[in-house]
């Protein structure tokens, strides 16, 4: 199945960047958890098992053309469609928000998939548009349907985080296919009478104060607000060098909510100073220009959309997620891919790594 | 077909591929900059914040130093008081906690629950005191029950222990937390909310010395508030001890001898100027203004009559009656206008234009010279001469014994007394001095005001014949283990530049107050010590005849100042005993068992068996043996 050729394309560096991520979290990990009560495997550990078993993923995307996608991306669509119901319907509750589907032995959140599947489905619609000057209004009005159905119902389990990725990630690739000027400015009219709408007739008041908690989390100093705050301190604290690792008081004494998981830049960042920063956003950047420059190589239309859509899904990732460690952006339940604690987060990006391999192997091949 | 169309468009896709990377390049820019911005611009700021985060400093109230006597026996001291305190981060049901507190020790949960609405807002993980002073047996329950009271702390500090009791409580005073108004005062910028200082009486006065440094260490805790280890740890330094100038035996006999009645009591030393016993009666509890004041006793001291929270020795200020003819005669004798053979025709009262002043005795005293109108106290006397000085001679001779300002005792709220002058009046009330209202100045009524801290300054200064001495309360500092920092000496305000000679003339006169048949203060008289003085009584209101059924807030107040030994003067002493009617039969018993606990003091190993006269031979006339109260109730009469 996999020839020769193949495998003397294989993206070395993509593999690399990524591995370095990994081993960089791995450790970032474990001086994370080293305060918590363990039961069981550390959590660095844990880590390690699903870095491999991504990689792993990886391997098995690679085996496959990745036209496979491009023949059954509506079909995924619809079937996710379905699961994002199911959940609403029969989803596993936890954490006042209903995100899982169990499957008996095996739990699933749609929504993380729905990331990777709006990728191929919107590849899939833009390889087929005829655009000359930009997309039109008209071309615009077919994705957005396809695009709106999935993120209110994410919205409604209520998973704002995933929401406004599967959003940005769409955008990305839209603005990529190229926008008319006129599809912006008609967006723009149509948008700003509809959100002044939305905010003045069908908000209620607790509901537009909780927006503006969301915005603005220094308004509630104990609620995100304590959190932001927490993890500022922990940053800021760390100076040019940080406190060192396994040093740092903001993590080692828990002032630091989600510490392995969504805020475990805030430990690294603590730990290892500017210069950490430093070396880990530099290698963040590599990695997104990387796949960009794999869209950039493809010479086929949905392989490059495909990549694009891929990258920006890290990109819009990882930016979120630093943006609210640093206090630019809101709190949102976005975790930095590769570096982050969790297997979902993993896997989706790992799957996210072996479309831009099978890509750039395969770059030959048209 | 697709592979064409593509083609067409790949140099523009190419194109957007590199703006796409500028765009992300720029982003992670700018994340890079917040970076900077956090790590390097802020860093100290944050780093600050960190430590502040992660170090809690917990205060270690230092040990307040004891208050002596001037023999070192301890009326102040501290004893460990337990709080209830709890930290309402730990804890996870508070209605249930507060509900099962209230049942296991008894106590009021309202009260609890509103102390710890009043606590929040303060620092995270920092306990709140639900109850303070609870008892020991609580104590062991709240331990007992550690498990099932998650988030209750006990807190230990010291608290004020008053060795005897209600002695004297105004003098000492008592402590209390911090006021919002102190905190903000300039001198209280060390302290913290939620501190104790003296509020009152020496323990404010001294507070500088009592209270020490306060220590605290420095814990690292973890986000939860729980404490991981002791960074640093400065301990308490304990406040000096303050050695009063009060002898507690005096005092005690003192306060013993007023029984209920209300009053004051100063007794000096008359060639120090060191007080020996300073009393305000009734007392009150100072105990329980440091702890939990009970209502009722709150509302008893309120609505006694009798005032127990006012320090009258301080702040009284009283119309000192006849105890000034001793001003009026003494301003007479500088000013040449009597000498001892200066006689006056009593016949009970004085005719000045159309008014007519009465003396207190209404059948008249008959030929007067000094030494009888002193012996007893003769108004008629006083009223001629005082009309003859003119109130400013009067006022200028009070004046020379430093009356009419506060002489400066060293404690809070000591008042001025008033000595009146023909200028004063014109500026307090506009008008100009009539003589009619010299005369009652020339025997104490009128405006005359004067604390008792005046009049045994004033008393003082006649014994030892012209040296007005500060009044002092405080003999010394010393540290913890007694060692002396500081010695406080005698003070000498000033001299009255009046000639011996005529000093003793008034003392005669002093001495037959006591020890002479007619004299009104005989019940002073001790039996082998010879006393001078002179007694006074002040009108609280005027002139009222029917004398059966005063109703008690109308009586008049009873005065007596003395000296003694007579020959060699060592201590002198004011009473007054408030509406006690008589100087005679209710200020002259105490001033007499003051004397004598003086006395007795100073001859500790045989005092006791020793009751008999001693060496007093010369003007004692009459039964010497039965010191106080006897004769006191024969000289009834005493002075009006």
């Amino acid at each position: 199945m996999i020839d020769r050729r193949l495998l003397t394309n294989i993206d070395w560096m993509l593999i690399g960047f990524v591995a370095a991520i990994c081993l960089l979290g791995i450790m970032n990990i474990y001086s994370a958890t080293t305060p918590y009560k363990i039961v069981g495997a550390p959590y660095y550990l844990k880590q390690l098992y699903w870095v491999l078993f991504g990689l792993l993923v990886v391997t098995v995307i690679c085996s496959l053309d990745y036209h496979i996608l491009e023949d059954f991306s509506y079909w995924f669509y619809g079937f996710l469609i379905i699961l994002l119901v199911a959940v609403l319907v029969v989803g596993r509750r936890s954490m006042g928000a209903t995100r899982w589907l169990s499957l008996g032995f095996f739990n699933v959140q749609p929504s993380e998939l729905m990331k990777i599947v709006i990728i191929a489905t919107f590849a899939k619609y833009f390889t087929s548009v005829q655009t000359v000057n930009g997309l039109s209004v008209k071309d615009v009005l077919f994705p957005l349907g396809i695009l709106a159905v999935p993120v209110l119902l994410i919205m409604k389990q209520p998973d704002l985080g995933t929401a406004v990725l599967v959003l940005l990630i769409a955008l990305s690739i839209a603005v990529y296919v190229g926008l008319r000027w006129s599809t912006v400015v008609t967006f723009a009219v149509v948008m700003v009478p509809l959100t002044w709408f939305g905010w003045a007739k069908l908000l209620r008041p607790y509901q537009k104060d909780r927006i503006l908690d969301f915005l603005n989390p220094e308004r509630s100093r104990l609620g995100s607000g304590y959190h932001i705050i927490q993890s500022k301190i922990a940053v800021g604290s760390g100076g040019v060098f940080g406190k060192g690792f396994v040093k740092g008081t903001q993590s080692q004494l828990r002032f630091l909510p989600e510490q392995h998981t969504d805020f475990a830049f805030s430990v690294f960042a603590e730990e290892w100073g500017f210069i950490g920063c430093l070396v880990l956003i530099v290698l963040y950047l590599v990695l997104v220009l990387w796949g960009l420059n794999i869209a950039r190589r493809c010479n086929d239309r949905f392989g490059s959309l495909l990549a694009v859509g891929v990258t920006a899904m890290l990109f819009w990732h990882i930016v979120i997620n630093m943006g609210m460690v640093i206090g630019l952006f809101p709190v949102v339940g976005v975790p930095l891919p590769f570096f982050s604690y969790g297997g979902t987060s993993m896997i989706t990006s790992m799957v996210g790594i072996g479309i831009l391999q099978n890509i750039s192997m395969r770059r030959f091949m048209f | 077909m697709k592979e064409q169309r593509f083609v067409r468009e790949t140099s523009e896709s190419k194109r957007r591929i590199l703006i796409l990377s500028f765009v992300v390049g720029g982003i992670f820019f700018l994340l890079l900059l917040r970076l900077w911005h956090l790590q390097i611009l802020s860093a100290d700021n944050y780093r600050n914040m960190s430590e502040n985060n992660r170090l809690r400093f917990v205060p270690v109230a230092a040990s307040r130093g004891a208050i002596m006597d001037r023999n070192g026996t301890v009326l102040v001291s501290n004893q460990p008081s337990f709080s209830l305190a709890v930290v309402p981060q730990e804890v996870e049901n508070k209605d249930e906690l507060l509900d099962r507190l209230a049942k296991l020790l008894g106590m009021d949960r309202a009260e609890m629950s509103e102390r710890w609405e009043k606590g929040k807002g303060r620092a995270k993980y920092y306990p709140i005191i639900l109850a303070s002073n609870i008892s020991r047996d609580q104590v062991e329950i709240v331990e007992e029950n550690h498990l099932r009271l998650p988030g209750v702390e006990i807190e230990m500090k010291p608290v004020r222990e008053y060795a005897s009791g209600v002695l004297a409580a105004h003098l000492l005073g008592y402590i209390g937390e911090i006021s919002e108004d102190e905190l903000n005062a300039k001198g209280f910028e060390e302290y913290n909310p939620g501190d104790y200082l003296g509020k009152n009486g020496i323990e404010r006065s001294w507070e500088k010395e009592l209270h020490g440094n306060d220590g605290g260490r420095q814990l690292e805790v973890d986000a939860r508030g729980r404490v991981l280890r002791t960074v640093s740890e400065s301990y308490p330094t304990v406040g000096n001890s303050v050695v009063l100038t009060i002898d507690a035996r005096i005092q005690k006999q003192a306060e013993k001898a007023f029984g209920d009645q209300a009053g004051a009591a100063v007794a000096m030393d008359v060639n120090t100027g060191e007080v020996l016993a300073f009393v305000s009666n009734p007392g009150f509890d100072p105990a329980l203004f440091s702890g939990k004041m009970p209502a009722d006793v709150w509302k008893e001291y309120l609505d006694d009559k009798r005032h127990p929270l006012e320090n009258k020795a301080l702040s009284g200020q009283y119309p000192p009656g006849s105890t000034f003819k001793v001003i009026t005669a003494l301003a007479g004798l500088e000013d040449g206008k009597i000498d001892e053979n200066t006689s006056v025709n009593c016949n009970g009262s004085y005719e000045l234009g159309s008014s007519t002043f009465k003396c207190w005795n209404k059948h008249g005293h008959g030929v007067t010279n000094l030494k009888k109108s002193l012996r007893e106290s003769c108004d008629v006397y006083y009223y001629q001469l005082g009309e003859r000085l003119g109130v400013d001679r009067i006022a200028a001779m009070a004046k020379r014994f430093m009356l009419g300002s506060p002489m400066g005792i060293g404690l809070a709220h000591e008042k001025a007394g008033l000595i009146p002058t023909a200028e004063w009046k014109l500026k307090r009330f506009g008008k100009r001095w009539f003589h009619g209202e010299t005369l009652p100045v020339s025997i104490g009524q009128g405006y005359v005001l004067m604390t008792p801290i005046q009049l045994v300054s004033m008393i003082a200064t006649v014994a030892n014949e012209g040296n007005v001495y500060r009044p002092y309360l405080v003999k010394r500092i010393v540290d913890a283990d007694g060692k002396p920092l500081r010695e406080f000496k005698s003070e000498l305000m000033g001299t009255t530049g009046i000639s011996a000679d005529k000093f003793k003339l008034v003392k005669q006169g002093l001495f037959a107050v006591v020890n002479e048949p007619g004299g009104t203060g005989a019940a002073a008289r001790l039996s082998d010590v010879h006393v001078a003085g002179k007694t006074g009584s002040s009108q609280v209101v005027k002139l009222r005849d029917s004398k059966q059924a005063t109703p008690y807030q109308y009586r008049d107040h009873a005065l007596f100042v003395g000296f003694a030994p007579y020959e060699k003067p060592e201590i002198a002493v004011a009473v007054i005993v408030e509406h006690g009617e008589h100087g005679g039969s209710a200020a002259a018993p105490i001033a007499g068992r003051i004397l004598r606990a003086w006395f007795d003091s100073k001859k500790p190993p045989k005092k006791e068996p020793v009751r008999l006269k001693g060496k007093g031979d010369e003007g004692t006339d009459d039964e010497p043996e039965p010191p106080a109260k006897k004769q006191g109730v024969n000289e009834e009469n005493a002075d009006d």
